[in-house]
């Protein structure tokens, strides 16, 4: 395949140029997603109005929610960066999906058990067999297997493939977890945010959430880029460039 | 305290205040954990990677 990508898009796959970038941009992520996740959990906690039928049980979707939105949208990049690494022989890319993985898994867990937190005092139960709730479980087993799979081969480029292939098959998931609510209509209830339609809550209640949604976005690309230049570290590390900075640093 | 008339009405979350605390509580523990598993890769790999050149510079050196 012999598609013409823009000059940023091959400097992506310079080691060194991807770790001195995400080294610039990493400390303003960071910041971002402190001031966010203070100001949303603060307002989320304190200052939005308890909801009218689960009084403040509640304030839990001000973590449940960003957790589940992150939790797919991490697995989508990690099916384009494992198309990217395939596609164009992209190391980087590679480097940065099995970085990816640890901290979607880990926002899957916080998803399911906040969850079942909140299904506690709404539906009397911790866990029921629902699409929504089953389809998340699946995408636990999912990233387990492909963070399995990245470290089972001493070679780490066949590692790369396999868990990329894996994947790339998971990611049929993504729009059954989407769906879950349309297609079985069980307990689990529709989507807070869509692109077409205005959210069900008054704003006191979503702009907390919005502030969420990007403050957990904020944090995933802060510790997806210190993952991931640590990870470039690991696998260049007999490469000039590592050696320098090995001397450089006491 | 926002919507609430105290701190202690704050905490008591109107009698949720075992699930809500209990959600904030873990969801800080795996963002905790998040960080400090960056911490102990990076360190991992420097102590690693420091005493692989020392060890090649001494092989040079003799």
């Amino acid at each position: 395949m012999n598609i013409k990508m823009p000059k940023w898009f091959y400097q992506l796959a310079s080691p060194k140029w991807s770790y001195d970038i995400m080294g610039m941009l990493m400390p303003w992520f960071g910041l971002a997603a402190l001031l966010l996740l203070v100001t949303g959990i603060v307002w989320g906690l304190m200052f939005a109005p308890p909801d009218y039928q689960q009084g403040n049980s509640y304030r839990i979707i001000y973590i449940h929610v960003p957790s589940a939105i992150l939790a797919q949208s991490c697995f989508m990049l990690m099916a384009v960066a494992g198309i990217i690494g395939m596609v164009w022989k992209m190391k980087v890319a590679h480097i940065v999906a099995k970085s990816a993985a640890p901290i979607g898994a880990s926002m899957t867990i916080i998803a399911l058990s906040t969850g079942a937190i909140w299904g506690k005092p709404t539906w009397g139960a911790w866990w029921v067999w629902d699409a929504r709730l089953t389809s998340m479980l699946i995408l636990l087993f999912l990233y387990l297997g492909i963070i399995a799979l990245y470290s089972a081969f001493s070679n780490k480029a066949s590692g790369d493939q396999a868990a990329s292939i894996l994947t790339l098959v998971g990611v049929v998931n993504i729009p059954i977890i989407k769906y879950s609510v349309e297609w079985w209509n069980t307990l689990h209830q529709p989507a807070s945010f869509t692109l077409t339609k205005k959210p069900a809550m008054p704003p006191e209640m979503w702009v907390p959430l919005l502030i969420m949604v990007l403050g957990y976005y904020c944090f995933f690309a802060y510790v997806l880029m210190a993952r991931t230049r640590i990870e470039l570290l690991e696998r260049e590390h007999k490469s000039g460039w590592v050696t320098a900075l090995l001397t450089d640093t006491p | 305290m926002g919507y609430f008339a105290n701190f202690s009405d704050f905490i008591n979350m109107g009698g949720h205040a075992l699930y809500v605390w209990l959600s904030y509580g873990i969801t800080l523990v795996i963002f905790g954990y998040n960080l400090l598993a960056i911490w102990l890769k990076k360190r991992a790999f420097f102590t690693f990677a420091k005493r692989q050149l020392k060890r090649e510079q001494r092989n040079y050196d003799a």
